[in-house]
């Protein structure tokens, strides 16, 4: 094991990031979505949402990407594997985000939002100035955890052939025989990444504090 | 492409088999991770500070890496240290180890979460330390930890599909291997949602139907 490979490995952690990071981040837009269609109590909303959430969440992360992957050329829309990984990683984690955000807005006491109309804020301004503040603040942990489930589940993406930490493990441990330090290694890049992640999501967690009960 | 259900029909027990295959690893691997993951979790509330940072150490690598790297170590690292062990085999440790960590860590919750109060009236009564922790301790942790141990059975589900890169014959490998022999993409990927959609919805079902018979007896009892 040389510094050589490791450098590979931190290279290929760029790919690993980028991916979660822009997973999380369209997730969670589209999460945004799904969870007001659920909260909305109109069927033609709720139903389908349900069912994509549903779907999502109960289906193994595997089976979504090797459904897109090969499904998407099937109906003639040809995409480079990288956008077909995006996809189906940030479809799967908007289902589980919207479960969260869901959680969050129902917890949002009854009597703040009370508060708010009998003070004369307007629907609108009781949605973006008490209940979506409140209620990101509450979700605020459980998308710590996502971000940390993302950044794991992304080594998922080596099978369609994406290059990240665990498909350069896999390339580096078969040409060089070493697959016992290399696969160690991988694993340590991602628990850094972790650690990091939990301890950004715990400092956050305390600044925002306080207000939250 | 049409989607053709004769297809589904006749590897019907080429599916059945694969499913057998996800079903065992999950079952096995579910009640290895809550025995192991209780150990771990009782070693390491009763079992002293070095223990304690000890396998919370392990516990928190095993939480903070990927499983499929896990089983990369175990499958292509095993045989370096004289460890060859067949895809199932190695998938069923793989499966356990992962499973009881975070077993470990609910079961942690469980034990934090039961009043310390409990457990010393029970003791002021006469109660033997074993028998505070078996008859008082162990059942109010059991409804602590079961929604989170349901969860958690449904995501340990999940990861068995992962199984199927180091080649073992369980469902996804198995279903997606008759769906590229028989360029029948779409039957399989279908196959493989349902199947995996049903297991979660009644593994979810009867975790809630579990749920509500532990905290009827609890309040009929207390």
């Amino acid at each position: 094991m040389t510094i050589k490979l490791f450098t590979l490995l931190l290279q290929a952690a760029i790919s690993t990031l980028g991916i979660s990071l822009i997973s999380i981040a369209m997730g969670f837009v589209i999460a945004i979505i799904l969870s007001a269609a659920t909260l909305s109590h109109k069927s033609i909303y709720v139903v389908p949402a349900r069912l994509f959430i549903s779907f999502f969440r109960g289906v193994p992360l595997l089976v979504q990407l090797l459904l897109i992957y090969t499904l998407l050329p099937v109906i003639g829309i040809n995409v480079p594997s990288i956008v077909a990984a995006i996809v189906g990683m940030s479809l799967c984690t908007a289902a589980y985000q919207a479960e969260n955000l869901r959680g969050g807005f129902e917890s949002v006491p009854r009597g703040l939002i009370e508060a708010a109309e009998v003070t004369g804020l307007s629907p609108r301004q009781t949605f973006f100035r008490i209940r979506v503040p409140i209620a990101l603040r509450l979700t605020f942990p459980a998308l710590i955890n996502e971000a940390i489930m993302i950044l794991k589940s992304s080594s998922l993406v080596s099978v369609v052939g994406i290059i990240e930490i665990t498909k350069m493990a896999q390339d580096l441990a078969s040409s060089t025989y070493l697959p016992i330090p290399i696969f160690a290694s991988a694993a340590l890049i991602y628990l850094v990444i972790n650690s990091i992640v939990a301890l950004i999501g715990r400092f956050a967690e305390r600044s925002l504090g306080g207000a939250s009960t | 492409m049409i989607f053709n259900p004769q297809i589904i029909l006749e590897k019907l027990p080429e599916i059945g088999s694969g499913l057998l295959v996800t079903l065992i690893l999950w079952l096995v691997g579910i009640a290895g991770g809550v025995a192991v993951g209780f150990l771990v979790a009782t070693a390491r509330r009763f079992g002293g500070r070095a223990i304690n940072l000890g396998l919370g150490a392990l516990v928190e690598v095993l939480r903070g890496t990927p499983f499929l790297i896990q089983v990369f170590l175990l499958y292509y690292g095993g045989p370096f240290v004289g460890l060859m062990l067949d895809p199932i085999p190695c998938g069923l440790i793989a499966l356990t180890v992962y499973a009881a960590a975070y077993y470990s860590e609910i079961f942690r919750a469980g034990y934090a979460a039961v009043p310390p109060g409990h457990v010393e009236a029970a003791e002021c009564l006469g109660l033997s330390r074993l028998q505070a922790i078996r008859r008082v301790q162990i059942p109010e942790m059991a409804l602590i930890v079961l929604p989170p141990a349901v969860n958690l059975a449904v995501i340990l589900l999940k990861e068995s599909a992962v199984l199927s890169i180091i080649t073992v014959p369980e469902l996804t490998a198995t279903v997606s291997a008759i769906g590229s022999q028989q360029y029948a993409f779409l039957e399989a990927i279908f196959v493989l949602a349902v199947i995996y959609w049903a297991i979660v919805e009644a593994t979810g079902r009867l975790g809630r139907v579990a749920e509500n018979r532990l905290s009827r007896l609890r309040t009929a009892n207390a």
